[in-house]
């Protein structure tokens, strides 16, 4: 294989991986922060107790966001070197700014946080998680508005001299409206990830009937927040589209399988092309509606994959301007469709909490919604890179050209192999322990912490959950 | 500010995010390498974690922002610089892995395997990264083959010459020594002792080595006939504080002796950067092929954003992180009750 498809493959499963933990971390912060809140001013003990469970589980997780995360920064430099040079004027300044303004933050906080109770003021620790939520969010922002420069390049110019992109107005990189399109989108599938979380979980205790006033305060909470969050993700997400068609009309033909231009313009409900992706079979279309998804208006014109190219190719000169659109059309079907089925089943969550619903027969299926955020994560940022493709910075810059010129098949193997296999070492210890916090309950999490001693040396013989 | 200044500015700025790092990050990595060995008991090796619990995270991020400091401030440095160290930061990378997830995830099962396993991947994760930022920094001293077009013609073994060799068993046996010293400091009890009788045999071993990677630097490298900066009496000082840290040892004087090895890893890298300046990275290919703060920066714009942005946060970063350690000062016994976490 050569270096590009390597490099390509590196980036995209270190980065799915990364983001299968960072909408969890997002959310479930606020979440954590907001019951210590109620805590602090009620003094009510189950308060406390959530705080903790949740909090435990929030760290578990927390903790591979963070390692997994020093491999994204490096990678640019390592894997992506011509990419680097090239925009690190614009690129590197949010990267680092990200860093000193956010990192330092959660970081820092996050270990105050957990050593810190007992030891320190306890509005000091209060305090604590509050910062890191906010310093996590932020860290959000920053690198949204990085990957926002590359859908959509502001503030700069290309200096013939240097031959590079370099950086003329910091205010429209910071206020580029597509980074914060996407922050805003994101921000919010944080807080829908954490909620359906949070459902599962509760749910699953429920229907054992432990904890049951513990439980019942998360799963009200969390039906709420998680009605409303998947609602704004779609209108976030609606938002985000009409964005795109605006500034990257190819990745919106292709998201839509649009290949001719037309007016008005029909949705595709089923599409299915042939074996290259790039030719279409057979599709069931909807009138109008493309367009109004466009546009917000049933008679706006929608340009096709075909023109968009024969554009591009006059501009950019010849290639290939067209993303692999099977990979496109299905990830935005199945980020759209559980997006969609999460507003239904939050809505029906909510309205079951008004009456007694925790003995009801269907509360057994609720963990199986556990999943549904991260499909639609994952879903909605392979669309949103490879619907960029061949670009790295969309007009700018080609995926080909940005690659690292020394690395060889050799060396990006060994890192492809040793990344996937530490990466699966790691996602099955977190998935150990998240189960097995979530199962024990809230008691458990409160004790676990101390270690104690057995007769033979180092651990302790102690399970889980026999500690109180 | 002229772009000259600023170029200057950023590569001070590169360089402290980096001291920083070796300093705060060094005691970290020492403190991992020495946990198995230091622990017999479960409760002695949740105490050793407990000494850096609170902090290393926040330690780390200097290394990050250092990275994304070069990234912004001169770009083909950092694209240079990390395409070329490929497989030396990638197992870096994996060194740092395996060790985070380890301090969170070691005491959240009761099982001794566990633990055992967690531990041990918390010692080789420190030492795969000490040993790894010592072979790449005298690498950068030494120079590395780098062509026209700024870009890295070597490979792994390139950088695994004698003196990276050198240099990489440096930095893990100051490291383990600041570690120690560190323990020392924040232990009580009978680890406390345990940690000094280790200090004496690991500061044998870090005095011979760094002697050794002294002599090596003159018969490997160019800094005796090249000076960047004059560094005066700086790498005279750093060879003096590790050599006394031995009395304040002997006088279980830990404080000190943490200050001395402090100092000691301070100005070896302040020697470092003012040998290098205005070099960011020699060239073994052709001198005029190196990188240099002038030829591998960003734009004059993009420089001045910058400084104001480190301006208005470097303060508040360094006033919450020193308040942070201000908060957990106290010193940890290995006994339950005191170890709650």
């Amino acid at each position: 294989m050569d270096p590009v498809t390597l490099s390509r493959w590196q980036f995209g499963l270190t980065t799915v991986y990364h983001f299968l933990f960072v909408p969890l971390t997002l959310g479930l912060g606020w979440f954590v922060a907001y019951m210590q809140t109620r805590y602090y001013q009620t003094r009510d003990e189950s308060w406390r107790k959530l705080t903790k469970f949740w909090g435990k589980l929030f760290l578990i997780n927390f903790a591979i966001g963070v390692v997994t995360g020093i491999v994204q920064e490096f990678q640019f430099g390592m894997n992506w070197s011509e990419y680097s040079r090239y925009v690190g004027d614009i690129f590197g300044a949010p990267l680092a700014i990200e860093a000193l303004m956010a990192f330092f933050l959660e970081s820092t906080f996050l270990g105050v946080w957990i050593f810190g109770e007992g030891r320190i003021p306890e509005k000091a620790h209060l305090a604590s998680i509050w910062l890191v939520a906010i310093g996590s969010n932020l860290s959000a922002l920053w690198i949204l508005l990085a990957n926002g420069w590359m859908q959509h390049p502001v503030g700069y110019v290309v200096n013939e001299l240097t031959g590079r992109a370099e950086l003329v107005d910091f205010l429209a990189l910071a206020a580029n409206p597509k980074g914060w399109l996407f922050f805003w989108h994101t921000i919010v599938s944080g807080f829908a990830t954490a909620s359906f979380l949070i459902l599962g979980v509760s749910a699953y205790h429920l229907v054992r009937k432990q904890y049951v006033d513990l439980f019942k305060r998360s799963f009200q909470m969390a039906a709420l927040v998680g009605l409303i969050s998947s609602t704004l993700l779609f209108f976030s997400g609606h938002t985000n589209g009409q964005f795109m068609f605006e500034t990257q009309p190819m990745k919106f033909a292709a998201i839509e399988a649009h290949w001719e231009t037309s007016q008005p313009a029909e949705f595709s409900i089923l599409t299915i092309g042939d074996l290259t992706g790039k030719r279409e079979v057979w599709s069931i279309r909807m009138p109008y509606a493309l367009s109004f998804l466009a546009c917000n208006n049933f008679d706006c014109e929608v340009r096709g994959v075909y023109d968009i190219q024969d554009e591009y190719a006059a501009r950019y000169g010849p290639g290939d301007y067209i993303p692999l659109m099977v990979v496109t059309y299905w990830t935005f079907r199945i980020m759209m469709t559980i997006g969609l089925f999460m507003i239904l089943v939050s809505f029906l969550f909510l309205l079951a909490t008004r009456k007694q619903y925790e003995d009801a027969k269907w509360m057994k299926w609720v963990p199986w919604v556990i999943p549904l955020p991260y499909m639609a994560n994952t879903g909605g940022w392979v669309l949103t890179e490879m619907g960029r493709q061949p670009w790295i910075v969309h007009g700018l810059l080609t995926v080909e050209k940005a690659v690292s010129p020394n690395l060889t098949p050799l060396d990006l193997l060994i890192s492809l192999i040793g990344y996937t296999v530490v990466y699966g070492s790691l996602a099955s210890a977190m998935f150990y322990l998240m189960k097995k916090f979530a199962i024990a309950g809230p008691d458990a999490t409160l004790h676990e912490s101390v270690d104690v001693e057995s007769e033979d040396g180092i651990g302790d013989a102690l399970p889980i959950g026999a500690q109180d | 500010m002229s772009y000259e200044s600023l170029q200057t500015l950023w590569f001070i700025l590169i360089a402290v995010l980096w001291i920083g790092f070796f300093f705060l990050e060094g005691f970290d990595f020492g403190v991992g390498m020495l946990l198995p060995f230091l622990g017999k008991k479960d409760v002695e090796r949740r105490a050793i974690i407990n000494t850096i619990g609170p902090v290393w995270d926040g330690n780390e991020v200097w290394l990050i922002t250092a990275g994304g400091a070069m990234f912004a401030a001169f770009p083909h440095w950092y694209a240079t610089m990390f395409s070329g160290f490929y497989l030396a930061l990638f197992l870096l990378l994996i060194g740092l892995i395996l060790r985070g997830i380890s301090f969170e995830y070691r005491s959240k099962d009761s099982s001794p395997a566990w633990r055992h396993r967690f531990d041990w991947m918390i010692a080789v994760g420190s030492f795969l990264a000490s040993f790894l930022l010592g072979a790449a920094f005298t690498n950068l001293a030494r120079g590395v083959p780098i062509n026209e077009n700024m870009i890295y013609t070597g490979n792994l073994f390139t950088l695994l010459n004698p003196y990276g060799l050198i240099g990489g068993l440096t930095m893990v046996t100051v490291f383990l020594l600041h570690g120690a010293n560190f323990l020392g400091l924040k232990l009580d009890g009978e680890l406390r002792e345990r940690v000094l009788q280790w200090s004496k045999k690991i500061y044998a071993a870090a005095a011979i080595v760094t002697t050794v990677l002294l002599i090596a630097t003159y018969v490997y490298t160019d800094i005796a006939s090249k000076l960047g900066i004059d560094p005066g009496a700086t790498p005279i000082a750093s060879y003096v504080a590790l050599l006394v840290t031995i009395l304040f040892i002997n006088r279980k004087m830990e404080g000190w002796a943490f200050i001395m090895t402090s100092l000691h890893i301070v100005l070896t890298q302040v020697t470092f950067f003012m040998l290098m300046f205005p070099r960011l990275m020699i060239s073994s290919t052709a001198p005029a092929y190196s990188l240099t703060i002038y030829n591998a920066s960003s734009s004059q714009y993009t420089l001045t954003v910058m400084s104001i942005v480190a301006l208005i946060f470097v303060p508040i970063v360094l006033a919450y992180q020193g308040w942070s350690y201000y908060m957990f000062r106290k010193r940890i016994t290995a006994e339950k009750q005191h170890l709650v976490y």
